[in-house]
């Protein structure tokens, strides 16, 4: 998903780059082609003129920094605002009862079964529960049996009850749930259109007699225009508070994602990424992350504010010639390290860094308290220890080099062996970003989570 | 309910805004000036003909209206604009042959093909043709049951054969030339355009069912969701190569999409007919394209 925006993106900022200082004319050409794209993406016409306009208004006569070319500057107003229409916060869900209860609707065919299964799993793997669902569609053909295959393959029990009234089959849903020490029950119902007022009514009563703590609303990733507007209205008849956009994992323009946070006010929660349902990787489910998407979008991922912040930290010189070697594909020696870890304490240190990563969140918790400042402090005693030589051609290290460098900077053989792996590790990665972008980087990370792969 | 009622989403909501947003752009000035025209670009691109349809007919439209225009004028001759470029999706003549039609049903997840398919065959066995379904999602959870519903609603036999979507193909059509059917119509499973490896798949299914009828299958209907929106151009594109689509069916319409692409699919080179239209989860909800009422429904007006 979001090639075509991101090529298109990319392409309107192109006419920027080189200018000295944006004129209201640069602004508004960008604008023009900018409202263009996301027209052709499906993007609600609020949610455009909301980002127009603020883009307008951040871009129009503002200083170019030093060291940023305007295309760059205006991507990442364009960045920062986009990530404003999909919301800045990553929530979370939440389990407040002791039986929490989360209700599913949606359009037809919107992957409501699909995601109940894939969230239930979800939270059995990442949060321990024990969850059992249950399907108040007494409508679609085989829709009940559906689920039932779904939770044998995950072995999640789900109600069995030959009930054709899904207010009957609410209640014994409930009790089904308790009686079967579930801490977590999920209510799959049938597909609706905003149209219907029979079955938005059936809605209401499905929400008194359930109280759900969560009311998650399953977008097709392809959705029209139209989407916004069931969206409120299901909203109107509920009170939704979380979506789920799904099949992600399709070539969509991306509207209905940009969209439907900007007009609903409800935060996405996840994003279906494929059919699968399974366990851990094979539950093809992600958490949402705003910054991750936003910055898919316009190709660059989070590099953008990283390069800011490490812009405002580091000289200029540094950073440029850094810059061009980290795309030039040359190997960053011990002298780029030692730059980088004097800017990173100077920007409050790895943690921080870190999380300007999309995808990277996890890692960074894992990193925290090992990858300590007096870590970077250390890794600058071995790389003072080291020779001219060997800072610039790390391959000389071998382990007579790496006793000597240790001995000298007073630490271990095991510190300097660290500082080796780092290196190695941060030339790969940069050489996955430049091949495949941040989606390659994360991807290989394997546990970063949270960064789809589209 | 009637067709057309359905078809103009009870004559309720969608009508309403369709009908609010021009009469907002009417009420603006009452002629041609660059407000109007950005207000009805936005009734057009809220209905998702796209951006590249809704400023074509922004232009022919001030060509045609006289100055000042009321709104009656307004909604009439768009909705002819509109008819005139929809007319080529009209289907030039019934799916069914004389002798045995095969009619494989293809399309991205979620988008109406077993639903679709009961409905089609509910009609022809009313009409008194002998239809066999083929069970020809060997993927999805619950996909088989739900065919397998649809099928006996219907009254129209079913053939489950084990193995993949090809083997069920086969064995179907081969069912049916042996068994003297009149129609075979196999559902897929559902499949996004990005995924190449499950595209070829359908290209198997043909082949497979060619051997066995060398024109089979006579019609690939591709089931596009009416409630999505520009991404149904890639589905036509990719479906149309890969799985040799001859033929359109756009469903939910009765929801409040209004499913303007198909603005957008009657500008293409070689434009592909729409069969029908899906207008509801019942066995009945099953109209045909027809492009005045399509365009009329489209701007929010009446039956004419
Ligand atoms: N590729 C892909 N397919 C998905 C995803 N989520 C659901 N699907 C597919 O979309 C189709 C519809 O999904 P369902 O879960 O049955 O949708 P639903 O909303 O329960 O449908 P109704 O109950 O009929 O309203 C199925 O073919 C699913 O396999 C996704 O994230 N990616
Ligand atoms: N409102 C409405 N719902 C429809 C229409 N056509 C299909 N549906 C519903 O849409 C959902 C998906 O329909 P299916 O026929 O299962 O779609 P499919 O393309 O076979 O789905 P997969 O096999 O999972 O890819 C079901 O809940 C249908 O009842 C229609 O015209 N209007
Ligand atoms: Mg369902
Ligand atoms: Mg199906």
């Amino acid at each position: 998903m979001f090639d075509f925006l991101s090529e298109k993106l990319q392409s309107a900022f192109k006419s920027l780059k080189g200018k000295g200082i944006l004129t209201e004319a640069d602004v508004e050409a960008a604008l023009r082609e900018l409202r263009l794209a996301l027209l052709e993406a499906d993007v609600s016409l609020s949610a455009i003129k909301h980002l127009t306009a603020n883009v307008r208004q951040l871009a129009t006569g503002e200083k170019v920094l030093s060291g940023i070319n305007p295309g760059e500057q205006v991507t990442k107003i364009v960045y920062d605002q986009i990530v404003e229409l999909l919301g800045t916060e990553e929530p979370e869900l939440t389990f407040p009862a002791p039986l929490t209860v989360i209700l599913m609707v949606g359009l037809q065919g919107s992957g409501k079964t699909t995601s109940s299964a894939k969230i239930a799993q979800y939270c059995v793997d990442k949060y321990g529960r024990k969850p059992v669902m249950a399907s108040l569609d007494v409508y679609r053909p085989a829709a009940i049996a559906q689920l039932e295959e779904l939770g044998k393959r995950l072995d999640i029990p789900t109600l069995s009850s030959t009930s054709t009234s899904p207010q009957e089959r609410t209640k014994q849903a409930l009790s089904f749930a308790k009686e079967s020490g579930a801490n977590l029950l999920i209510l799959d119902t049938a597909g609706r259109t905003d149209l219907n007022e029979e079955l938005m009514e059936e809605l209401k009563d499905i929400h008194k007699l359930s109280v759900p703590h969560h009311v998650i609303l399953c977008a097709d990733a392809q959705a029209g225009h139209s989407a916004v507007d069931v969206a409120e209205a299901f909203k109107k008849t509920i009170p939704v508070s979380g979506l789920v956009l799904t099949r992600v994992d399709g070539d969509a323009r991306g509207g209905a994602a940009l969209s439907m946070r900007h007009v609903t006010g409800v935060p996405i929660l996840f994003l279906g990424v494929g059919e699968a349902v399974g366990r851990g990787n094979a539950n093809k489910i992600e958490p949402f992350r705003p910054h991750g998407l936003a910055g898919r979008i316009l190709g660059q991922g989070d590099v953008l504010s990283l390069v800011e912040k490490v812009q405002a930290a580091s000289s200029e010189e540094d950073n440029a010639a850094l810059e061009k070697k980290m795309m030039s594909g040359k190997e960053l020696d011990f002298n780029d390290i030692s730059k980088q870890l004097k800017m990173m304490q100077r920007m409050g240190g790895m943690g921080n860094m870190l999380g300007l990563l999309p995808g990277m969140g996890a890692l960074k918790g894992k990193l925290e308290g090992k990858m300590d400042d007096k870590m970077l402090a250390r890794q600058q005693a071995v790389i003072s220890s080291m020779t001219p030589k060997e800072r610039k051609n790390p391959k000389l290290l071998n382990a007579k080099r790496r006793m000597r460098i240790a001995k000298g900077c007073g630490l271990q053989v095991a510190d300097v062996n660290k500082l080796v792996k780092m290196q190695e590790g941060l030339n790969q990665m940069t050489k996955m970003l430049r091949k495949g972008g941040l989606s390659a980087l994360t991807g290989a990370m394997g546990k970063g989570g949270g960064f789809p792969k589209f | 309910m009637s067709f057309w009622k359905r078809l103009t989403g009870g004559l309720g909501k969608t009508a309403q805004t369709v009908e609010s947003g021009l009469r907002a752009a009417l009420g603006l000035s009452g002629t041609m000036d660059a407000e109007t025209r950005e207000a009805v670009e936005e009734v057009l691109l809220k209905a998702d003909v796209g951006v590249r349809v809704a400023t074509a007919l922004v232009s022919e439209l001030a060509k045609k209206l006289p100055s000042p225009f009321t709104e009656d004028q307004l909604k009439a001759v768009l909705a002819g604009l509109i008819e005139a470029r929809l007319k080529v999706l009209e289907a030039p003549a019934p799916l069914l042959r004389e002798s045995l039609t095969v009619v494989a049903m293809v399309g991205v997840n979620g988008s109406g093909k077993t639903t679709t398919l009961g409905k089609m065959a509910a009609q022809w066995q009313a009409a008194g043709k002998r239809v066999l379904a083929a069970a020809g999602d060997t993927f999805r959870a619950g996909a088989t049951e739900q065919v397998s519903v649809w099928a006996e609603r219907a009254g129209a036999d079913l053939v489950d054969a084990g193995g993949d979507a090809a083997a069920v193909a086969y064995a179907a059509v081969k069912k049916g030339m042996n068994e003297a059917y009149d129609v075979v119509l196999i559902d897929t499973a559902g499949r996004l355009p990005n995924r190449a490896d499950l595209m070829a798949e359908l290209g198997k299914i043909r082949r497979v069912v060619a051997k066995l009828l060398p024109e089979a299958p006579h019609h690939t209907l591709l089931v596009l969701d009416g409630t999505q929106g520009q991404a149904v151009l890639r589905q036509v594109e990719a479906f149309g190569a890969e799985a040799g689509v001859d033929g359109l069916i756009v469903t939910k319409l009765d929801s409040s999409a209004k499913a303007g692409f198909l603005l957008a699919l009657a500008a293409l080179e070689t434009p592909l007919p729409v069969y029908y239209l899906g207008i509801g989860e019942g066995v009945d909800d099953l109209g045909n394209f027809e492009a005045a009422a399509f365009a009329r429904s489209l701007v929010g007006l009446s039956e004419a």
